[in-house]
């Protein structure tokens, strides 16, 4: 899609010129946003509005503005982005461009480029040859690299309202816990229903999967809570009934998830009991141990050693696990990567096509994710803890709501809305 | 008293196509041009009870004598228009000239900016209207809107035969308008038709509208007109106004008539 902004200013209403333009942009076949608009007060006053112009091609636009141009729209002056090399591995030029996680284009040889996989915090690397741009961590810049710095020729564009009515239009991430859950609940069973059957339909008619836009995959990343107040039972149903696509956690879900497996316990309460068992403590060591020496969770839940649960789940199901790791962790489980810059460069391989995020449960790792994630991606952010949907909020995201309550309560209510009996 | 400049016709001639009447070949005669000026002079001058002031003529610049390009004028500030084509570029200084020697405060507009003055720039006491896409640039109404703190409905104008709003368009005093329809887009026929009602809409027939009927000047109760208009002439004197038709032969071969060829002063 290439967009470009006019301004069209004069006595433009009366006249018809406002409507003669918005309709010579239609009759074109492209669409466009009117971005301001100031109205004259009396007749004498000029009136003034600013419309983005979008076509589906650079061709189409360029057509279009020609057209449009005649009748005094006027394309906004925009220089090109200024570029400097980075000075050293790992080092970006001082003055450079910080990206947010909104949609964001660069202006190169007279054509505005969208950014690929943009997220926040991060920096924007050019080439040349073709042109192209794509954001950089800033410890994954290597020296010599075009950065983008300063503002000129960048743009951003706000987010637009979710043209469908549920939560995640309505919510405009705001959090409280006095608001009742179930609606919210079941708008994003709803939306995990529709990955879901679109998942099944591109499987059965051979296509690749849905619009690349909307996303194709439900991303879940969790914490042990999950685990230790019960809501493992829904969370496996759910993988295995193909709602779950993605799953971030750290060593700890993973290693009570297997330890319920293997020894009914989670960090040594009886799971059905409800109270510790003695030596219970010792019964993640011990999991952790028995991984290992299958040498991959793979292994371990194909020889047989781990026969249900959350891991077991999304190895039958092919789910794509990342599983990063901290410096408290015991063990850790093998596939757990403890270095940290790995950790998030395979946390960002897997983000491509996730159309819907639900962060349960977990502080650093739903953060982490956040960052990584463009705006337009809907997250669901449950937590027990205000503070942390709070912060997920701030990220500025229409589609991003924020659920206080306990994170198995949330994945039983979420399972049984999509049919689980349990 | 109603002034205008003028411009005698010494030097007019047909030396460059730049509109569908303009024909080399279609030579203009001189003495016949001389006269039939002189004719338009003591009409409007006799007649009408206009005063008119007179420009030099310019050798090498044969269209000098449509004055009405010359610029706008309004509270004492003249915009010197900047014409599209190069052929009449040299007139712009002689105009600017003019209005600057006779107390105007002088305007000049970028070189970029498209603007042939009260051609494209008619109206009534509280709207203007502004034609645009043949000779003018609608950025110009929009830079005239500021200066002189009115409104201008720009119009556009869509055939190359009529292609500026004054042959075309031609306000008249007790508040009609004299008008050719198909020579404007359908925006701007739904503006004119907001703006002016259906009473006061007096459209010109095509054949006539050829004939320039509409490149008329008004002076109170007075029209002069190109002769070979009865439809015209019909209407005008229906609403009460004295049509003065006139042989302006010479001048239609070069795409102007009586409203080319002055330029209201104030």
């Amino acid at each position: 899609m290439a967009t470009e902004t006019v301004t069209l200013e004069g006595h433009i209403i009366d006249s018809l010129i406002l409507a003669k333009v918005l309709d010579t942009i239609l009759q074109r076949s492209g669409t466009f946003t009117i971005n301001e608009m100031h109205v004259g007060a009396t007749r004498e006053d000029a009136s003034s509005a600013a419309i983005a112009v979008h076509a589906d091609s650079p061709q189409r636009l360029e057509a279009i503005l020609h057209a449009i141009q005649p009748h005094g729209a006027v394309v906004e002056h925009t220089a090109d982005c200024t570029v400097e090399p980075a000075p050293k591995d790992g080092v970006l030029p001082d003055s450079f461009y910080a990206t947010s996680h909104l949609r964001t284009q660069i202006r190169l040889n007279n054509q505005w480029l969208d950014v690929d996989a943009i997220e926040m915090d991060v920096a924007i690397r050019v080439t040349l040859d073709p042109p192209a741009a794509r954001t950089v961590p800033m410890a994954n810049v290597k020296a010599g690299d075009l950065i983008v710095t300063g503002r000129t020729g960048v743009r951003v564009f706000p987010l637009e309202r979710p043209q469908e009515r549920d939560a995640f239009a309505f919510m405009a991430a705001d959090v409280s816990s006095e608001r009742p859950h179930h609606p919210m609940i079941a708008d994003v069973a709803k939306r995990m229903r529709m990955i879901r059957d679109n998942r099944q339909l591109a499987r059965i008619s051979g296509e690749t999967a849905c619009d690349p836009d909307s996303g194709d995959k439900v991303l879940f990343v969790g914490g042990p809570a999950i685990i230790h107040a019960g809501g493992r039972e829904a969370l496996s149903w759910l993988i295995e009934s193909g709602f779950i696509h993605v799953l971030f956690c750290g060593n700890a879900l993973a290693a009570h998830d297997m330890e319920a497996s293997l020894f009914g316990t989670s960090l040594g309460y009886g799971l059905r009991a409800g109270c510790t068992v003695p030596h219970g403590h010792e019964h993640h060591l011990r999991t952790i141990n028995r991984v290992r020496n299958a040498g991959s969770l793979k292994r371990a839940v194909e020889s047989g050693l781990i026969r249900d649960g959350v891991i077991a789940a999304c190895v039958r199901k092919h789910v794509d696990m990342v599983l990063a790791g901290s410096v408290r962790d015991d063990g850790p489980l093998p596939d757990v990567i403890t270095d940290t810059r790995r950790a998030q460069t395979a946390m960002r391989a897997a983000l491509p096509g996730v159309g819907l995020a639900l962060l349960v449960a977990t502080t650093l790792h739903a953060i982490a994710t956040g960052n990584c994630l463009p705006a337009k991606v809907p997250t669901v952010c449950v937590d027990i803890n205000p503070a942390v949907p709070t912060k997920l909020s701030d990220r500025g995201s229409f589609q991003s709501i924020g659920l206080v309550m306990d994170a198995a309560s949330f994945l039983r209510q979420l399972a049984q809305a999509l049919g689980w009996h349990g | 008293m109603a002034n205008f400049l003028v411009c005698p016709p010494d030097h007019f001639g047909i030396q460059y196509e730049i509109n569908p009447w303009m024909r080399l070949s279609n030579a203009v005669d001189k003495d016949a041009s001389l006269a039939q000026w002189r004719t338009l002079t003591r009409v409007l001058e006799e007649d009408v009870g206009a005063k008119l002031e007179r420009m030099t003529p310019v050798a090498g610049l044969p269209d000098l004598v449509f004055t009405a390009n010359a610029g706008v004028l309004h509270n004492g500030t003249a915009i010197v228009s900047r014409f599209r084509h190069p052929e009449r570029r040299g007139e712009e200084e002689h105009f600017a000239r003019w209005f600057g020697e006779h107390g105007y405060r002088v305007i000049l507009l970028d070189k970029e900016c498209y603007f042939e003055g009260a051609g494209d720039v008619l109206g009534f006491s509280d709207t203007w209207f502004g034609g645009y896409r043949q000779r003018s640039d609608i950025k110009a109404h929009r830079v005239l809107s500021d200066v002189y703190g009115k409104e201008i409905l720009p119009l556009e104008l869509v055939t190359s035969r009529f292609y500026h709003l004054d042959t075309c368009f031609c306000p008249l005093s007790n508040g009609e308008l004299l008008y050719y329809p198909a020579a404007f887009d359908s925006y701007a026929q739904a503006t004119i038709s907001d703006r002016v009602d259906a009473r006061r809409r007096l459209v010109v027939p095509h054949a006539e509208a050829a004939r320039f009927a509409c490149n008329a000047v008004c002076v109170g109760r007075h029209v002069v007109l190109p002769s070979g208009c009865p439809e015209t002439m019909a209407m005008l004197k229906d609403r009460g106004y004295t049509p003065h038709p006139l042989d302006l032969d010479q001048f239609l071969k070069s795409g102007g008539a009586a409203k080319c060829l002055t330029l209201a002063l104030e």
